[in-house]
């Protein structure tokens, strides 16, 4: 049961860390019809650019800097890169934002290298905030919780009774409508392009140190990040965070419960062939839920795309 | 409007293949016969193999994209599966063969074809971004299965063959590189004359129409889904086709064939050649396997390169190194191609000189910042200096930024010989 809730916790700072760059995400997709595919380069961004300032300041001016260079560069590039792809159609902009994501990648190695940065959580917050019968939950990821909580209320705070997201939310349904009443709609969309990243690079700040800061980062979230996002439904704010919740679960449990399809086939009444690895069927009897942990997200999406194609929360299908 | 629509004894008189349409094809026929007596050496044998499969691969993804209008971010599944099977037929004939190896991509094919049959059937209901994520969801799957699924995938190892045990084929055993060479060449003609033939199809036209126009061809009584789905099968089979001569040439495959590395540097490609022409994913991937070989033997940040590259074709030339190409059509047809030649031979040196010259910029930076200890002399275009000087990155970075401003001088004058080239009669006022 101890582990059970650790478990939970774990997993909800797995989802949470997920919705801060699902919500970006989807916000930008929902405003200009791209799936911005550097998402997740903007979160690696973060964490490296957080730990070349930590270096010379700390964690904790990293962690107010770093966001905000990550979201200036990402505004510029909305201006002068995606802007400019916009008028061939989606489909370049999305192979666009595809070799940025490969470009993030080379520059992030041309300037560190690919060796894992030593990025790590300030001391202050280096000690086990509490524990459940023996095991413990470090104070970190206790601070994981409530900086993606925080940003999560601010962004609905805005999104919701500002006159600033009043505008986003009628520029996602009406661009030109919005346009028409005097609203300066690119500088929405940049903004927002701009927030989204910022958020990203957030993620990536606080990340950085529990999930390791390497070049190879950003793939290893990228792809699941997108596969959240089409879970949760295209475009829906809401669906991000359930799916990313989901997944966050689904991942945390799924590493930690050894079930063992030995076991299941045995209960079963089949009987092993011994000698194992001389069986056609040796890969099915030696699997276990660790082992096929990493691809139980995207097996999700499929199984979500075949029964509902618009995705949990998804209104249209496109 | 203009032809009756009923014209039955013309119908007959019109050659099935017009002798304008099957010439490229006896060109290029004959230079991949003789192409192997020009370049003799073992590795430019290798290069050209690989440059082969890249021009399948190539090709049969154009089928998604170019023709279809979908974006796959996972086609190098299809490859890769067709790969892996092809591999599996020729261990288990190893001991008994009954057929020889210019057979084997049939069965690379095949394989292809049947997961693209069963992945198609959800992944195409729709284009665009969800059919891109979809594919990207299905290529990290498999990519990852690879590791669960041992007695398939080989695990890490990868599963690796012997092409020789298969039967003499007219008394070729497919040892020597250069029988393998023909192997692969005659496929690749087969291949995409195929291709070719097929967007010729009615079902390739509609294909198109699709892509351009998805509402439209639906109101015309075609099912989408349907159009997308036997394009995306089509695709899959030349995929499969391109993996078993991926298995035949390399002997081994593992879990990067499958992965979205490869999946995206076939995007490269093809989007470097140009999505729009037939001849484009051959061209991209021609450029692509030169540029990285020539490349990767000269500097580590071949892949930076090859990023800049790719950003910028995608923000300045949409349409790809064929686009660049076809363009001059028009002022060659005119006969005005000369006025080009002045303003283009002013911009060569200053463009020389700058992508040199900003190449050297980030070799500095990248030398500095990684050699060893010790290790401040470095080398570059047959200068040898110390990398963590001042003076070299200075001059280099003068010298891209005057080349930069030369090209932006020099490009008012290219754009008016341009519209002079491009426009019908006398001199323009």
């Amino acid at each position: 049961m101890s582990l059970f809730i650790v478990n939970i916790l774990d997993g909800f700072v797995t989802g949470l860390l997920l919705f801060m760059l699902c919500s970006g995400l989807t916000l930008i997709f929902s405003m200009m019809g791209v799936l911005n595919f550097a998402h997740a380069s903007f979160y690696m961004l973060g964490a490296y650019f957080a730990y070349q300032i930590s270096l010379l300041t700390g964690f904790w001016v990293g962690l107010i800097v770093a966001p905000v260079i990550v979201g200036v560069i990402g505004a510029f590039i909305e201006r002068y890169g995606l802007r400019r792809v916009h008028k061939y159609g989606h489909v370049p902009e999305l192979i666009f934002t595809f070799g940025l994501a490969l470009l993030i990648e080379e520059i992030v190695q041309f300037f560190w290298g690919k060796s894992q940065m030593a990025y790590e959580a300030p001391e202050i917050l280096d000690f086990a905030a509490f524990s459940i019968a023996g095991n413990t939950f470090p104070a970190y990821k206790v601070f994981m919780i409530f900086v993606a909580l925080g940003i999560f209320l601010v962004l609905l705070y805005i999104l919701t009774k500002t006159r600033v997201g009043m505008t986003i939310q009628a520029a996602l349904s009406y661009p030109e409508t919005v346009q028409n009443l005097g609203h300066n709609v690119p500088l929405v969309f940049m903004g927002v392009f701009g927030v989204g990243t910022a958020m990203a690079g957030l993620a990536g700040v606080i990340a950085g140190p529990v999930l390791g800061t390497f070049p190879g980062m950003a793939v290893l979230l990228g792809s699941i990040v997108f596969v959240t996002i089409v879970i949760g439904g295209l475009g829906s704010l809401w669906g991000a965070l359930a799916a990313s919740l989901i997944i966050g679960w689904l991942q945390t449990f799924a590493a930690s419960y050894n079930v063992r399809m030995e076991d299941i086939l045995t209960g079963l009444g089949f009987t092993k062939p011994e000698p194992i690895w001389d069986s056609a069927w040796q890969d099915l009897w030696t699997l276990t839920l660790p082992q096929i942990g990493p691809i139980l997200p995207y097996l999700l999406m499929i199984i979500v795309l075949v029964v509902r194609p618009q995705g949990l929360f998804g209104k249209r299908e496109t | 409007m203009s032809t009756p629509s009923s014209t039955p004894l013309k119908a007959g008189t019109q050659r099935l293949i017009p002798l304008n349409h099957a010439l490229p094809w006896i060109i290029a026929a004959v230079f991949l016969l003789i192409l192997p007596y020009i370049f003799d050496s073992r590795s430019a044998l290798t290069i050209m193999n690989q440059m082969a499969i890249t021009i399948v691969f190539a090709l049969s993804y154009n089928m998604l994209l170019g023709q279809g209008g979908m974006l796959s971010f996972g086609h190098a599944v299809y490859m890769g599966l067709g790969g892996f099977f092809s591999m599996h037929v020729l261990n288990w004939m190893s001991d008994d063969p009954w057929i020889s190896l210019p057979f084997l991509p049939i069965f690379g094919g095949l394989f292809g074809l049947m997961f693209a049959i069963m992945i198609g059937a959800f992944s195409t209901r729709r284009a665009g971004t969800v059919f891109a994520m979809i594919s990207l969801g299905v290529g990290e799957l498999v990519a990852a299965m690879s590791v669960i699924i041992v007695i398939f995938f080989g695990g890490e190892e990868g599963v690796s063959g012997d092409r020789t045990e298969l039967l003499d084929f007219f008394g070729m055993s497919f040892g020597p590189q250069r029988q393998v060479y023909y192997l692969t060449a005659v496929w690749l003609l087969i291949a995409a004359l195929g291709m070719y033939l097929y967007s010729r199809t009615p079902i390739g036209r509609i294909a198109n129409a699709v892509r351009d126009n998805e509402e439209r061809a639906e109101f015309l009584g075609y099912s989408q889904r349907h159009v997308r789905w036997i394009s995306f099968c089509a695709s899959g089979f030349f995929a499969g086709i391109a993996g078993a001569l991926f298995a035949i040439n390399f002997e081994i495959l593992t879990e990067e064939n499958l992965n979205l590395a490869t999946s995206g540097s076939i995007l490269l490609v093809t989007f470097l050649g140009g999505v729009g022409f037939f001849v484009g994913p051959i061209i991209g991937a021609i450029v692509f396997t030169l540029l990285q070989t020539v490349l990767s033997l000269y500097t580590e940040i071949w892949a930076l390169y090859l990023g800049i590259l790719f950003v910028s074709t995608v923000m300045f030339f949409p349409f790809g190194l064929t686009g660049l190409l076809a363009i001059h059509i028009q002022p060659w047809k005119l006969g005005k191609i000369s006025h080009l030649v002045v303003p283009y031979a002013k911009m060569f040196i200053p463009a020389v000189v700058g992508v040199l010259s900003a190449a050297a910029v980030l070799e500095i930076l990248f030398h500095a910042r990684h050699a060893g200890l010790g290790e401040e002399e470095m080398n570059l275009y047959g200068i040898t200096f110390d990398s963590h000087a001042a003076m070299p990155l200075i001059i280099a970075i003068v010298l891209a930024v005057a080349s930069f401003f030369a090209l932006v001088k020099l490009a008012p004058g290219l754009k008016a010989a341009w519209d002079e080239a491009t426009h019908m009669g006398g001199a323009k006022q």
